[in-house]
């Protein structure tokens, strides 16, 4: 082994306290979470019983409910389709609004951002529920519910398009002296098209996946039998419930992707 | 043929193309608009709108906090105590998984395409589903609302976390294995250092969802905030509905200014 | 000593690496390895600690089987032997310090070194060698904010801190500048010198070769072709290992040096 003599000074170490305070300081954040929301793991365990009983119920899936929910799946697919339709019509105007490059008026910009940022924080399912509370218990208050969170989606995904686009054409189209909103058609829209109707149909493979769940607040589509099976206990039933959900929502992505990686 | 007719051939081409495309659409629309069954709007829709303006309006600001029981203050802090319990069990379920998914650390394309099809199976999985089942098996309560949250995360920050390492450099890997370390300590040494800032960051990013799901978990029995807003909805209490509304959106935009910041400052 | 017998390696999508090599590199040689790229040189390093598995022949080290060693042996094996590469393959994100440790990590045991809980010996010989390479003042730095030559002397500290016994460096001034290149080239030779160490180096400049060398090996097409002294490598013999006169980048040129 070599002479591990130094000859010149050791440079000073740099003290590990602070990183070692921030670990226990997060440790404690979570620790302190877990014991506010009784998370003890003690129940988990002696409740583990419960869990493979629910797990063995689960088999064979019921497969017969496939039949019986097949109108509420189809009202799902029909409550995202409408869902995301309006939305992205309702998407088109704030979108511009909300885009730098589009506006000068920078108060109405900052405006339709942070009214766009609050309007996102709102889950899916809060929205069906005061929908819910406001339109009955009815698709149609899923679809409202929907329309606006799909709001925030496509009009944030189609702002940050915007504000990426090639400043070319829309120089053109000032020199050729277009109004605002032939700007907007003639040197926008054209750029972005493709991005938005990707977003849009993204959205949709979310909606479709919000939608499923809807009915649990009573606003339509295939939940409210989630709510039924679970009430009876009927866990093959449940199983058999996930399943479908999953093979629907797997088709439409592929069905999706296919046409998004046509587009761009 | 001159150039013109073949023009008119494309064109033509062109538009029955977008009418095939046209009619589909329409008839989509049909068969999605005709399927709904518009029971009528109840008659109660207008005062009920009105109201619920009204307690955007005037929110019961004496529900904010309340010395003995139930107040917003309480359920924000639960909501945000079952996203942070959550993350935390999500945590520790995804690293695993997500390393066993990623395609560079295995040498089958077996083994890691297994992994990513456990990940995307709890990917499609509701948070709001599991959190019923896990209703089921600890009872109704924030408990079940953090397991879900714990076991919904998971697919999705193993599959970001996959992906993180299978764009690392995998030089650092090789000369851990090339001075004799084994496999934990080339995890330890060549991977886990590069990749920690991408999982911290996609760690951040899911928290911004959990703090939203677990807002909603509440409306099923599994905790948190949702659990008195379902309350107030049921009872009519509008004002009630408004101070919840307001404190949610407060506390998540807070949450997601926050960790945008720190997502920012790590990469 | 260094023994390769009728290794051959043949790639899964059937491009031969190695043909039939056959060497015997003695204890303290430097031996610089020559040949156009994609003539094998990187496979033959990388078959010497198994980086790369060979399809058929045998390779020892110090008389044990580096071929047939199990996961285990072979890890002790690659311990002491040490690899320098290209791209310096340093996690650029950790400390200098603990990336010149991380060559200990075969020598304690795996929950130790996973808490980052080295002996002191074993800091103190990373503290040595990197003041032997001349850069014991950033050992607390970030590896990202050195130089690329600064990163390639951290990979030679590891492998002094390794103690390794041999030398493996895959083309190690590629990514440097004339002048980090002779002084990363000279820290390996004292290395060889002063510790008797075994080097095998790639090399794309082949007067780096004939300047630094004991001895020289081309290989084209995965065969030896020339195996010797410096003196014997006459520009003649490499214009028979590249198939053609030497190109203007394939000398580093004297006035570099």
């Amino acid at each position: 082994m070599m002479d591990t003599k130094l000859n010149g000074p050791l440079p000073a170490k740099p003290s590990r306290w602070p990183f070692y305070f921030f670990l226990i300081g997060l440790f404690a954040i979570v620790l302190i979470s877990a014991i506010y929301i009784g998370a003890n793991p003690l129940t988990f365990i002696q409740n583990s019983d419960n869990m493979v009983d629910l797990f063995v119920r689960m088999f064979p899936p019921a497969w017969s409910y496939i039949a019986t929910t097949t109108p509420a799946m189809l009202e799902t697919i029909r409550m995202a389709l409408l869902g995301t339709t309006i939305g992205m019509v309702f998407s088109i105007p704030i979108m511009f609004l909300c885009a730098r490059n589009i506006f000068r008026l920078r108060w109405l910009v900052e405006l339709s951002r942070i009214g766009l940022n609050v309007l996102r924080t709102i889950p899916d399912l809060l929205l069906a529920a005061i929908f819910a509370a406001i339109l009955g218990f009815s698709p149609l208050a899923g679809i409202v519910a929907l329309s606006i969170f799909s709001i925030g989606i496509i009009a944030k995904l189609s702002f940050e398009a915007i504000e990426n686009i090639d400043n070319g054409p829309l120089e053109s189209m000032t020199a050729v002296g277009a109004n605002k909103l032939q700007w907007i058609a003639f040197g926008v829209v054209p750029q972005i098209l493709p991005h938005f109707v990707s977003y849009v149909l993204y959205t949709f493979e979310i909606n479709i996946r919000a939608a499923a769940i809807l009915g649990l607040v009573g606003a339509g589509g295939i939940g409210v039998f989630y709510d039924r099976a679970l009430g009876f206990f009927a866990y093959d039933q449940v199983l058999a419930l996930i399943l479908y959900t999953l093979v629907v929502v797997i088709i439409i992505d592929l069905i999706s992707l296919k046409i998004r990686e046509k587009l761009l | 043929m001159s150039q013109r007719d073949q023009l008119k051939k494309a064109r033509a081409r062109k538009r029955g193309k977008i009418a095939i495309i046209l009619i589909g659409l329409i008839a989509i629309y049909v068969w999605a608009i005709s399927g709904i069954e518009f029971r009528g709007i109840q008659e109660t829709a207008g005062p009920v709108t009105k109201n619920i303006l009204k307690g955007f309006i005037s929110p019961d600001w004496s529900y904010v906090y309340s010395p003995d029981g139930e107040d917003l203050i309480r359920g924000l802090l639960e909501t945000l105590a079952i996203a942070i319990a959550g993350i935390f069990l999500s945590i520790i379920l995804a690293v695993p998984v997500g390393l066993w998914a990623a395609k560079n650390l295995s040498k089958s394309f077996i083994t890691s395409q297994s992994g990513k099809g456990v990940l995307s199976f709890f990917r499609t999985l509701p948070d709001i589903i599991l959190a019923l089942l896990f209703i089921k098996v600890v009872g109704p309560g924030a408990f079940a609302g953090m397991l879900a949250l714990g076991i919904g995360a998971m697919g999705m920050l193993g599959k970001l976390y996959a992906e993180e390492v299978e764009a690392m450099d995998p030089g650092p890997v090789e000369s851990i294995a090339a001075v004799g370390g084994n496999k934990l300590q080339q995890l330890a040494f060549g991977v886990i250092p590069q990749v920690l800032p991408g999982f911290i960051s996609a760690t951040l990013y899911r928290f911004e969802i959990n703090m939203r799901s677990a807002a909603t978990l509440g409306l099923i029995g599994a905790g948190g905030v949702g659990t008195a807003l379902i309350f107030a909805i049921q009872g009519r209490s509008w004002d009630r509905v408004g101070i919840i509304l307001i404190g949610i959106v407060v506390v998540v935009l807070i949450v997601d200014l926050l960790s945008s910041a720190l997502r920012k400052r790590i990469t | 000593m260094i023994e390769l017998n009728d290794v051959s390696k043949v790639y899964s999508n059937g491009v031969k690496g190695l043909e039939d090599v056959n060497l015997k590199i003695n204890k303290g040689e430097f031996v610089s390895i020559v040949g156009l790229s994609g003539a094998g040189k990187s496979t033959l390093l990388r078959s010497i600690n198994r980086l790369i598995d060979i399809s058929s022949g045998d390779i020892k080290i110090d008389e044990k089987s580096i071929t047939s060693a199990s996961e285990k042996q072979l890890r002790m094996i690659r311990r002491d032997i040490g690899m320098i590469f290209q791209s310096f393959n340093l996690v650029k994100r950790s400390s200098v310090l603990r990336n010149v440790l991380s060559g200990r990590v075969a020598y304690n045991n795996t929950l130790r070194t996973l808490l980052n809980l080295f002996p002191q010996k074993d800091v103190d010989l990373a503290l040595k060698a990197l003041e032997r390479v001349n850069i014991l003042d950033k050992a607390y730095t970030r590896s990202s904010e050195l130089s690329g030559g600064q990163q390639q002397r951290v990979s030679i500290a590891r492998t002094l801190a390794q103690e390794a016994k041999i030398i493996l460096a895959d083309e190690p001034t590629a990514s440097l500048d004339p002048v980090t290149t002779k002084q990363v080239m000279d820290d390996l030779k004292k290395i060889n010198t002063e510790d008797d160490v075994t080097v095998i180096i790639n090399l794309h400049f082949v007067d780096l070769a004939k300047e630094y060398s004991t001895r020289i090996i081309g290989l084209q097409a995965g065969k030896v072709v020339f195996d010797g002294t410096p003196e014997e490598a006459t520009s003649e013999v490499f214009e028979e290992i590249y198939g053609r006169s030497l190109k203007e980048d394939e000398l580093l040129g004297e006035e570099n040096l």
